[in-house]
């Protein structure tokens, strides 16, 4: 090791604000003063800051922020070559890694405990922070010591639904075939989460490691990650640690000297939200229109070709190395009882920090925003929508509710895949309901009619109470229709889409008969068309 | 087959060659339509229909699943399509009016492209970047974040520039 190593975020926010080229130029300027010996310049995964790209400097342990050339040449003059501080670039340690006031809970890496401080291009580096050492260690296991494991950690899916995770891998076991399979689904596109996709950029052996894993244990020897086209980064990273996966040894044939062979292999997709339903995955991987199955059969029992397959989310999975190398007692002593270890939270909307926080489960709502330093501007937070796009609206009242699994059949606040959506007093809550119902009708599937004529007969409601032409009758239907889906839809995202505009209705009802009996919306967004039929500004 | 020129007789190759390299493979479909949108910028009706002879399946199946996606296209798009997000972090940040000064510095309708070819305008849903909302993405890779509307005219320059 060099003595001083710099390293550069280089995240997908990162890069907006530049940071490839500021790496390329730390590099060009090390080559040029012939520092080549003494300096390394490396990338590496989110660092928490997102109002510039984050330059630290260690050993020193030294962060910096920053948005131009100009600033990273004066961090290298300076500090590189005068070994003097820049303080007005200087961002606290503090910051990074907590970003909030004392008495809040500490924040607890599980999942992101390699993001930012490893290069995720690095195979040596994840090792060196006991990387694969839980392969090892699983590899000297029996499968049903695995997934007891797994089983008493009480490891929940990360992407919403909750379920166990130690079971899902328990009904895969005991399903006799003779090809199994193991997939990712990383095809994360709840408006609002960007967190696999910080996962997979920063840390993308954790994910690798958890499947070889959870392969070993069912009795698998093929994965498939599942991931949004649009995700460059974490496509490159991926592809770059499977190929080194298999140098390694890692993956191929008797890995680790234990006869047991796991090949793994990464499928884009092609941009639609259902495909990050389970049973609409598999049919996307094979190749066809992505609409759900019906279920029974799950996954466990007949899954990608007809065979026994294991689906789990990314950041579940990344959970999966650190139980095998802690133990489930471990793991249990994090977060609450019914809902162990952490959540992985994404700050999003009108939030003056945006960026995301790894917090035990069972932080309340409160201590998030107080996290994310309520809202930005003038103007006040009005709601606050948890769980993603599917996920609830609450107002303040709701606030002081712990999130957990639990938490929405007790308060009737989602924590679905962790989005915390802040909504200032600029919106209006028929116009949110309204961009909200026009994803679902756009994302629905088609197959099963609540949800296509559902979502339908919902954005045109909404529209002509945008309008301010809707009567108490429309809201009436409104509800119904809602209610209907909830009940009979084929899928998850059918039964959800009414978990937004039902917490909106209960929620904020007021501002709805605001619409509807005095023709006046708060924000002054909704207002009367002289001609009919106006749709809404653009279709998804 | 297209009206043969060479240029498409090349890409037709590529697109051969492609799917011979996925040989024996289950589940292909999606990955040979990845290519073939590469290779051609969108998937008119001809290529669809190569691409079912060539993977022995009906050009019916193939249409459902070109529809079903938002990556692909039926129809020809700008030489660098605008997408902008509309996801509820991005709207909720002003997506909206973002949209509008694209639309309206262009003088197009969503969906459409410019007379000299250059641009087309998309709303897309979440990209996946919500804390650098609002988002927009040029192409496949140019992300912009934080975008305002003034900063429309700035990014439409650059690309025709670029494009002289």
């Amino acid at each position: 090791m060099k003595p001083i190593t710099v390293l550069v975020s280089v995240d997908s926010n990162s890069v907006l604000l530049g940071a490839r080229e500021f790496y390329k130029q730390l590099v060009e300027l090390v080559k040029e003063y012939n520092f080549d010996s003494i300096v390394d310049v490396l990338e590496t995964g989110t660092l928490g800051n997102y109002n510039g790209v984050t330059i630290a400097i260690m050993p020193d342990d030294v962060y910096y922020s920053v948005k131009t050339k100009d600033e990273v040449y004066k961090i290298f003059e300076e500090h590189i070559l005068k070994g003097r501080k820049v303080p007005e670039l200087e961002i606290s340690k503090q910051k990074i890694i907590t970003y909030k006031p004392e008495k809040l809970p500490e924040e607890y890496k599980i999942v992101t405990r390699n993001i930012g401080k490893i290069n995720p291009k690095s195979i040596e580096e994840y090792i060196a922070n006991d990387g694969y050492f839980a392969l090892a260690k699983a590899l000297k296991m029996t499968p049903e010591e695995i997934i007891n494991e797994i089983k008493e950690s009480g490891l929940r899916g990360r992407g919403g639904a909750g379920f166990p995770t130690g079971l899902k891998w328990e009904f895969t076991f005991k399903t006799s075939s003779d090809q199994k399979y193991i997939v990712c689904n990383a095809d994360e596109g709840e408006p609002g989460t960007y967190k696999d996709r910080l996962i997979m950029e920063g840390d993308p052996h954790s994910v690798i490691e958890a499947m070889i894993i959870a392969g070993y244990a069912v009795g698998a020897t093929k994965g498939y990650i599942y991931i949004r086209g649009e995700y460059f980064g974490s496509v490159e990273n991926l592809r770059k640690a499977i190929k080194d996966a298999y140098e390694y040894g890692f993956l191929g044939e008797n890995i680790l000297n234990s006869n047991f062979n796991f090949d793994l292999s990464i499928r884009l997709g092609a941009g639609a939200y259902i495909c990050g339903e389970e049973t609409a995955l598999l049919e996307s991987i094979e190749g066809n229109a992505g609409r759900p199955r019906l279920k029974p059969p799950y996954p466990p029992q007949s899954g990608l070709f007809g065979k026994p397959t294991v689906i789990n989310n990314v950041e579940t999975l990344a959970n999966v190395p650190p139980i095998i190398l802690n133990g489930a007692k471990w793991f249990k002593s994090i977060g609450t009882e019914n809902s162990p270890g952490t959540k992985v939270f994404c700050f999003a909307g009108n939030l003056s920090s945006r960026g995301i926080v790894e917090l035990p489960m069972g932080v309340t709502v409160r201590e998030l925003l107080a996290l994310a330093e309520g809202a930005s501007g003038t103007s006040n937070l009005k709601m606050v929508q948890t769980g993603g796009i599917a996920g609830t609206f609450i107002n303040e009242e709701k606030f002081d509710t712990p999130l957990d699994y639990d938490s929405f059949a007790n308060n009737g606040v989602s924590l679905g895949s962790g989005v915390i959506l802040g909504v200032n007093d600029t919106h209006c809550v028929v116009d949110i309901a309204l961009n909200v119902m026009e994803f679902f009708r756009h994302e629905s599937c088609g197959k099963c009619t609540p949800c296509r004529e559902g979502t339908k007969n919902a954005v045109n409601i909404l529209e002509k109470m945008k309008r301010l032409e809707a009567t108490k009758e429309d809201l009436d239907y409104l509800i119904e229709i809602s209610n209907l889906a909830k009940d009979t839809a084929l899928c998850g995202l059918g039964q959800s889409f009414p978990v937004p505009l039902l917490s909106l209705i209960n929620n904020f009802k007021e501002e709805f008969l605001e619409h509807i009996e005095k023709q006046y919306c708060r924000a002054n967004l909704c207002k009367k068309v002289e001609k009919k039929k106006v749709k809404s500004k653009f279709k998804l | 087959m297209l009206e043969c020129c060479e240029k498409h007789a090349e890409l037709y190759n590529e697109l051969e060659k492609y799917i011979k390299s996925l040989e024996g493979k289950k589940g292909i479909l999606i990955n040979v339509l990845h290519k073939a949108q590469e290779l051609f910028g969108w998937l008119p009706q001809e290529v669809q229909e190569y691409v079912a002879e060539k993977l022995n399946i009906s050009p019916s199946t193939v249409h459902g699943v070109v529809t079903f996606y938002n990556f692909f296209s039926t129809k020809p798009k700008g030489k660098n399509q605008i997408k902008i997000c509309l996801g509820t972090a991005c709207y909720v940040k002003g997506a909206d009016r973002v949209m509008e000064r694209f639309l309206s510095e262009l003088g197009v309708e969503e969906g459409e492209v410019t007379e000299d070819g250059n641009f087309s305008v998309h709303g897309v849903r979440c990209l996946g970047a919500c804390s650098m909302a609002p988002v927009v993405l040029v192409g496949e890779k140019d992300f912009f974040g934080k975008v305002t509307p003034d900063m429309v005219p700035t990014i439409i320059k650059k690309y025709k520039e670029e494009g002289k």
